[in-house]
């Protein structure tokens, strides 16, 4: 892995981190409010289905999120298991990926 | 704690590493929860039914404050990271910590 | 002052261990006191460094109570808990013998970080002006009086987790020379503390600047290079590994 790359990961970190903080609070926020007197799986589908704007956020912060999470487990497997080489790639980019996957799932089973 | 790590700035790269690993490993199981609405509204339903017992009540308000906590102890980074340096950068640690708490205060009463 | 002073001082190589003295204790007694004490008068196989004595040199650095200071600064009464005080040799380093760390890897990162300084004028130029009071002037002040001591870079956790890190004291002086408007290597040095064994792995524990007894901010230094290497992410720059 070149220096390079390894610049670029931690760009990539602080980068999603910054679009994260934006989806987090305005996560956040729509939480306590919508969380007020309970929660049915109708009032969140009739907020969430046919809203593409919606769809559009979540798919941003689910992308963000994933990229975040794998680069932020690589660090934590490097320096508190040693896990560092081909390995710990494979394994934090499969990760990152299943993120993903699950992650847009969800977008589309909520939203489409 | 080792001696030479009991401080504040430790602690708080302590309580941000760790909520990230925690959400890290909750995320999967959030998506898939919401992943049953393709089944339809009423297997969310049940499963958001389940959700309501007083042990799953706590881990979810354990898991808000963990994302507050990270949420604030990253903004604390790029801070000072990308921000010029001044010395009292120190007790914006101790801000973090008490943004998050009021975050999570905002859920359970919420709830 | 009367009473002794139970002290427990590493003995051997890496695999050594803690051997108890009794020290009787005296006024404004320093833990270089102590040490020096039992090598002249208990135990002259004790293998320790000094120099000054006076808090100037930084080669009195050991490990007190599981934080590295200096010894010839750290006063007994505050740091005897119980009447009890722990030495060991500087962590991160490799152990010479008993209170004697081995340095070397210390300096060869600050090396490899480009922590020296790379000349463009000779002597038949005129002198550089460099301004005390501009910003990048005041930049490489915060972070010049550094003498080496170590204290810092065995204080790091990064530097226990990550063999490869160069460290807060290398990347420190890296930053110092960044700052210095008469430096021509500043390509060749930003390549050289990037990456995962440069300023990339500083998780800001302030470890560093918790310990420095020149009150120096290597976290501080580190930041400052996190933002001027940002653009080795777009350049052809740092393609060797």
């Amino acid at each position: 892995m070149s220096v390079r790359h390894e610049v670029r990961l931690w760009v990539a970190q602080r980068a999603t981190a910054a679009v994260l903080a934006f989806c987090v609070v305005v996560h956040l926020a729509t939480i306590i409010y919508a969380v007020r007197g309970g929660l049915t799986a109708a009032e969140i589908l009739e907020r969430t289905r046919g809203n593409a704007g919606l769809a559009l956020f979540y798919a941003v912060f689910v992308l963000a999120a994933a990229i975040h999470a794998g680069i932020g487990l690589r660090n934590v497997a490097a320096e508190w298991l040693g896990w560092r080489g081909r390995s710990a790639r494979f394994a934090v980019m499969f990760l990152s990926l299943l993120l993903a996957m699950l992650g847009l799932r969800a977008v589309w089973a909520v939203c489409a | 704690m080792r001696a030479s790590r009991n401080h504040p700035a430790f602690w708080a790269f302590l309580v941000h590493r760790l909520s990230g690993v925690a959400l890290a490993f909750f995320l999967p199981a959030h998506f898939y929860v919401l992943g049953t609405a393709l089944d339809g509204a009423a297997r969310l339903d049940g499963v958001l039914a389940w959700t309501e017992q007083p042990l799953v009540k706590a881990a979810e308000w354990v898991l808000v404050l963990l994302l507050a906590a990270h949420l604030a102890g990253g903004l604390r980074l790029l801070a000072l990271e990308f921000l010029p340096w001044r010395d009292w950068q120190k007790t914006l640690a101790a801000l973090a910590a008490g943004v998050s708490l009021a975050c999570a205060l905002a859920f359970a009463l919420a709830r | 002052m009367t009473g002794a002073l139970r002290v427990r001082v590493w003995r051997g190589g890496e695999d050594g261990h803690f051997e108890a003295f009794d020290v009787p204790r005296r006024e404004s007694q320093t833990v270089l006191d102590v040490v020096t004490y039992i090598q002249r008068t208990l135990d002259p196989s004790l293998a320790y460094r000094f120099a000054c004595r006076v808090g100037m040199c930084g080669s009195c650095a050991m490990t007190v109570n599981g934080k590295p200071r200096w010894t010839c600064r750290t006063h007994v009464d505050r740091v005897a808990e119980g009447g009890e005080v722990e030495i060991a040799p500087l962590r991160n380093l490799p152990v010479v013998r008993d209170l004697v760390a081995d340095m070397r890897e210390f300096f060869d990162k600050w090396a490899r970080a480009k922590g020296q300084f790379a000349p463009t004028r000779t002597r038949a130029d005129d002198f550089a002006v460099v301004k005390p009071d501009s910003r990048e002037r005041r930049e490489a002040d915060a972070g010049i009086e550094c003498i080496g001591c170590g204290v810092c870079y065995s204080a790091c956790d990064v530097v226990a987790w990550n063999r490869d890190y160069l460290g807060p004291a290398a990347l420190n002086r890296a930053w110092t020379l960044v700052n210095d408007s008469r430096d021509a290597g500043q390509a060749e040095r930003l390549a050289a503390v990037s990456g995962d064994a440069g300023c990339h792995s500083c998780r800001t524990h302030m470890s560093c600047t918790e310990h420095c007894p020149k009150q120096i901010s290597p976290t501080r230094s580190i930041a400052g290079l996190k933002r001027a290497t940002m653009r080795i992410a777009l350049s052809g720059e740092g393609d060797e590994r």
